[in-house]
């Protein structure tokens, strides 16, 4: 396997070119979007709640395929599961899914849409926002 | 070092006198053996640096001057009585000797030593903008600007209750000046800032034009040189500005110096930029005086070494010859602008290559930048993605990155081959 594809896997090339819950929910219990300043990365993420579970999410943007990516791939990582394990989620849970080692700039690509997701758990549903992604937030410039 | 490396072709026509005219040429070839970043493997494939306009990389004869000054004339400058603090002072304002000679200034009171650029134009903004700025003046910039010689002008206009204006630029990233007029009208023009050369785009902008429109109006000109200073020969006194603002880091030299000339009776009307050590003449518990120039601007331990350093590349680039740089990377500009232009899904930005100095914005097509870059990291090619510092422009060209490659003394056409060909396997992949 070329570093290339070490890289961008097959996986992550395939999730940013068909990405999976891509669009808005019309009618989303939360939402949120956040931007990634360093390099112009941009997400929105809608979700709506069965009871306490996540039971449908979407999210629009754009930016590099880190990016956007590894939000496709959290879409799918979250749905049916509780809000509040969602909010509580970690980091290397999502990094260990995307399974390619990041440099730091690209770790804030990686990890914008799981930042924008526990704003909106958080704004909808009142989730703690955890003390590790309070830097983050304002690295992200979440709004 | 330097003057034997230099090569003189004669290809131009014959002068009146009968005397052929030289171009001034540079081996590329030859200025790499001072270089020993090209040992370097990435990804086990030899480094393409294309990155210069961020930092150059460093030739050994700048390192054995840091290396040789540490070891043998070190120490603190200026005040001590002892032999070596005497040498480390005179090799100090060596460097600044070196730099009034390079951009041609009257006097080495005018060279004021900064970190860089940045805190140069800082000195600047704060130094003048805080006393002569005030309600119904106006301070103008270009929408080409690096936030440096941006964002210090926006802040003190605003703290000052002055307005803000900006000359925009055409499609092809070169200055509106028929917007002139109206700018002009719309209120007291006392300060014009504009870069020589746009680091996005490699715009080389009319400067003695702006400067002579800047002092009709009563303004000062402020230019920040920092992408033009190590790429084509620089004269304050022909360009008719006020302040120029240099980096040593950009020009082979060490980071953390840089340089502020100034002309010596606005340097001599400003209040100071920082306090402290050195830049005072007598402290009581009363009052305070200043020093004389240059001195009064550089408050504290300076960067000593560096100093030295930026020196001995002002002698290096010097002996290359900037001419002869200019021309290399004018040939470099339009080979990369020739080779890109037959990409249809590659977008390039900035003025046709007579009028573009060795910066090559780009995009391609549906990749975003940062991709771009990471994947031809693998390919050994460092390029920069991103906005270049320059916020503002981006949103002109309605992009929120670009690509970015950039060239000086050492790079090679087949540098600029490489990343054509690995700009191939980024369309390949994710176009």
């Amino acid at each position: 396997m070329s570093e290339f594809d070490d890289l961008y896997r097959e996986v992550i090339l395939d999730h940013y070119k068909s990405p999976r819950h891509y669009g808005r929910l019309e009618r989303p219990d939360g939402e949120a979007e956040g931007q990634n300043p360093l390099c112009g990365d941009e997400l929105s993420i809608s979700v709506a709640y069965a009871g306490d579970t996540i039971s449908d999410i979407r999210f629009e943007g754009r930016g590099c395929a880190i990016s956007q990516a590894a939000t496709s791939m959290l879409t799918e990582l979250v749905i049916g599961r509780g809000i509040a394990e969602v909010a509580a989620m970690s980091k290397d849970e999502l990094l260990a899914e995307i399974g390619i080692p990041l440099t730091p700039v690209r770790l804030k690509c990686a990890l914008l849409g799981l930042g924008v997701l526990k704003v909106a758990l958080h704004r909808s549903a009142g989730t703690p926002l955890p003390e590790e992604w309070a830097n983050l937030g304002q690295d992200l410039e979440l709004r | 070092m330097g003057a034997s490396r230099v090569t003189k072709t004669a290809q131009g026509p014959l002068t009146g006198e009968g005397v052929a005219a030289t171009r001034p040429t540079l081996d590329a070839h030859r200025q790499r053996a001072d270089f020993a970043y090209l040992e370097e493997l990435v990804n086990g494939k030899p480094l393409a640096y294309l990155d210069s306009a961020a930092s150059t990389q460093k030739p050994r004869q700048v390192l054995d001057a840091l290396r040789e000054f540490y070891e043998h004339s070190y120490a603190n400058v200026h005040r001590g009585v002892y032999r070596l603090a005497e040498r480390a002072t005179e090799a100090f304002e060596g460097a600044r000797e070196k730099a009034r000679a390079f951009v041609n200034a009257s006097s080495t009171r005018e060279i004021v030593f900064t970190r860089n650029a940045t805190e140069a134009l800082n000195l600047v903004a704060y130094a003048w903008g805080l006393d002569n700025l005030r309600p119904g003046d106006l301070v103008v910039v270009t929408e080409l600007e690096h936030h440096s010689n941006f964002v210090p002008w926006q802040y003190v206009a605003q703290r000052q209750g002055a307005g803000f204006r900006y000359i925009p630029i055409d499609d092809s990233g070169e200055l509106q000046l028929d917007a002139l007029e109206r700018i002009a009208s719309e209120g007291r023009v006392k300060v014009v800032a504009t870069n020589l050369v746009s680091n996005s785009l490699g715009t080389i902008n009319p400067v003695e034009k702006l400067g002579a429109w800047a002092h009709e109006q009563g303004a000062i000109m402020v230019v920040d040189a920092a992408q033009a200073a190590p790429h084509r020969p620089i004269d304050v006194q022909a360009l008719g500005c006020d302040f120029l603002a240099l980096s040593s880091h950009k020009l082979c030299g060490p980071s953390g110096i840089g340089v502020l000339w100034g002309r010596q009776e606005l340097l001599e009307g400003m209040a100071p930029f920082n306090l402290g050590g050195e830049m005072i003449r007598k402290v009581t518990l009363e009052r305070t005086t200043w020093n004389e120039l240059p001195h009064k601007f550089e408050a504290g331990t300076p960067a000593i070494a560096e100093a030295v350093g930026f020196g001995a590349a002002l002698d290096y680039i010097s002996a290359v010859g900037l001419e002869a740089i200019e021309r290399h990377e004018h040939e470099l500009t339009a080979y990369t602008l020739g080779r890109l232009g037959e990409l249809p899904w590659i977008e390039t930005y900035g003025p046709p290559a007579e009028r573009h100095a060795g910066i090559v914005s780009f995009n391609v097509e549906g990749v975003h930048p940062h991709d771009v870059a990471q994947i031809l990291d693998w390919e050994g090619v460092a390029v920069r993605a991103g906005h270049h510092c320059t916020q503002p422009l981006m949103a002109r060209l309605g992009v929120a990155a670009t690509t970015r490659a950039s060239f000086y003394l050492y790079t090679l056409p087949e540098e600029i081959d490489r990343l054509v060909d690995g700009l191939h396997k980024v369309k390949q992949h994710l176009g």
